[in-house]
């Protein structure tokens, strides 16, 4: 143990008994970065009305009383929804845009690029007030189409950039020569290229579902009626009180995130072996 | 004109055809992005030079310097924005170093905590710390227990509610890039610095700190435009007593319905995003930032 204190750690003369500070400070941090968020599980197993950890006692109560509400039911199905059409619109649509900006050697792939990607650089509250006004107008304001809209609006820019990123290390002569052997465009792109890009084209996919599921503050200005999101609920409760049902669905919310990143990821390392 | 002239002709405007066509292909997204981004936000710009008398008048803007109500927000979200920064620089610098210093399968372990609350929603954060942090909370009973304060200490519904929540929403956004930067130094480089009898503490600031400030520009731009438009953590951690632009923005049209008013701060919120993303852009390459932050 004394051995390893003085010995080196790194190119310099440094020794890990002088670094000793940051390994400790490095510790505490990722813990401070991880706990936080997960300690909200057990937390939402307690019996009692105030959230404690450790519970005193262990209950179901706050999942059932979420299962048992048919307004909370409600916005969970449109969050649902939202989140699954958004993924089938964006995804298309972006993978589309990537593909076409790619092959289309036009001078002005540069400004369409950045056009595509402002959603995500544009503060949100400005694309919320702005679709709100444009709802108004187009008589959508409230209903699922416009929702999916704004929300594909936000995800078309990660799906354009993954896939797009996918597609500068393909080999865009294999679509080529199927296309000299005879193959229309369509077909060489749908035989050849999308098997190849696949991976990047799922992760855009479940970055786009993620995308329209966690957004808060566009929902709260174009969902309502019968149509409030989950997480729309979810903000107007908070800024009411603490209710325990919220830990619970924060929970399901965790689950839900931790299995849509974990595919990601796979097809993510896969695409790149 | 000879026949293969004419026939180099054509086969030229075939393919510029054939170019435009491909382009079509982006224009479904780029629509999306007009009818839905580009026109109404061309809209609040008209809106925000419209009085309250429907002519055109600049009273929104003079609203904003003559009240000090106003003044009071855009100071407030300059000190949010820039203590986030500073924070995220101060806590998200020694972690990345520690993570590239780690061999790289031990690096991508210490990755997953980063990345775990990158993935995990924004509200969901929120709410978490809303829970620890309130009266009753998590921290203040430990803290309490352990004898590290008497009383229990207000530390949501405030400022601090909001750094802590910022801080840690913003971390992963100024780690990944300073982390990128700092794996890509060539230890070579500290080595030759080691052997010329540079001390650890010399050969870190004269050779590596230089060598890692792309990424840490790239990463503290990132923080800070993310934070000028923040709504969601300091409408719920702030209770009430932070108040930023967006959220002045929203209750301007939820509360007042004044859209001029709303429309003149969106506007000053927007020239300042784009202004630091300007600046921004000398640094970083957009292309290479996965990932988006929408809060």
């Amino acid at each position: 143990m004394i051995g390893w204190f003085k010995s080196p750690a790194s190119e310099t003369q440094v020794t890990h008994g002088q670094r000793l500070w940051l390994y400790v400070f490095a510790v505490i941090t990722m813990v401070l970065l991880v706990t936080p968020t997960l300690i909200v599980i057990p937390m939402s197993f307690s019996d009692s009305q105030y959230l404690e950890f450790p519970p005193d006692k262990w209950s179901t109560r706050w999942y059932q009383h979420y299962f048992g509400s048919d307004e909370w039911m409600r916005a969970t199905r449109t969050s649902f929804k939202a989140a699954i059409l958004t993924m089938l619109a964006a995804t298309p649509i972006g993978v589309l845009a990537a593909y076409g900006l790619h092959a289309s050697r036009v001078p002005f792939i540069r400004p369409a690029f950045i056009l595509l990607i402002t959603p995500m650089m544009v503060p949100v509250v400005l694309v919320a007030i702005g679709a709100f006004y444009a709802y108004v107008k187009l008589q959508i304001l409230y209903t699922m189409t416009g929702l999916v809209m704004a929300h594909s609006l936000l995800a078309i820019p990660l799906v354009v950039i993954v896939t797009g990123s996918a597609l500068k290390s393909y080999d865009m002569n294999q679509e080529n020569a199927a296309r000299s052997l005879g193959a229309p465009r369509w077909k060489a792109f749908v035989s050849i290229t999308l098997p190849q890009i696949r991976f990047a084209v799922v992760t855009s996919a479940l970055l786009a579902f993620l995308t329209s599921f966690d957004e808060v503050v566009i929902a709260m200005f174009i969902s309502g009626g019968d149509n409030p999101t989950l997480t729309r609920n979810m903000f107007n409760a908070l800024r009411d009180q603490i209710d325990p049902t919220i830990a619970s669905i924060s929970t399901i919310m965790i689950v839900v995130t931790t299995v849509m990143m974990a595919l990601a990821q796979i097809f993510g390392t896969q695409r790149k072996k | 004109m000879t026949a293969t002239d004419m026939n180099a002709e054509g086969l030229r405007r075939d393919e510029q055809l054939e170019r435009l066509r491909l382009f079509g292909l982006a224009s479904p997204a780029l629509l999306l992005v007009l009818v839905i981004l580009v026109i109404p936000v061309g809209w609040l710009f008209y809106v925000s030079f419209i009085g309250a008398d429907g002519t055109f008048s600049m009273e929104n803007y003079e609203r904003m310097l003559k009240r000090k109500s106003y003044a009071r927000i855009f100071r407030t979200t300059f000190e949010v924005s820039l203590l986030t920064t500073g924070l995220c620089i101060l806590i998200g610098y020694p972690l990345a170093y520690f993570m590239s210093q780690l061999p790289t399968r031990w690096a991508n372990l210490c990755l997953i905590t980063v990345l775990l609350p990158f993935w995990t929603s924004l509200l969901v954060r929120t709410y978490a710390w809303l829970v620890l942090l309130q009266k009753r909370g998590l921290v203040n009973d430990w803290a309490i227990s352990l004898g590290l304060w008497d009383e229990p200490l207000k530390l949501v519904h405030n400022l601090n509610g909001t750094l802590i929540g910022m801080v840690h929403i913003m971390l992963p956004f100024l780690i990944l890039p300073v982390y990128g930067a700092m794996r890509a130094i060539d230890r070579d480089y500290l080595k030759a610095a080691a052997n010329l009898g540079a001390s650890p503490r010399r050969a870190f600031w004269t050779v590596f700190f230089p060598l890692s400030t792309p990424g840490l520009f790239a990463g503290a731009l990132m923080v800070f435009v993310l934070s000028l438009g923040f709504f969601v953590t300091p409408a719920v951690l702030g209770g009430g007593k932070v108040i930023m632009v967006s959220m002045k923005i929203v209750s301007n049209i939820e509360l007042f319905v004044n859209w001029g008013a709303a429309s003149a701060l969106g506007v000053v919120l927007l020239v300042l995003t784009i202004g630091v993303l300007w600046i921004a852009s000398r640094f970083l390459n957009f292309e290479q930032m996965t990932g988006g932050g929408h809060g």
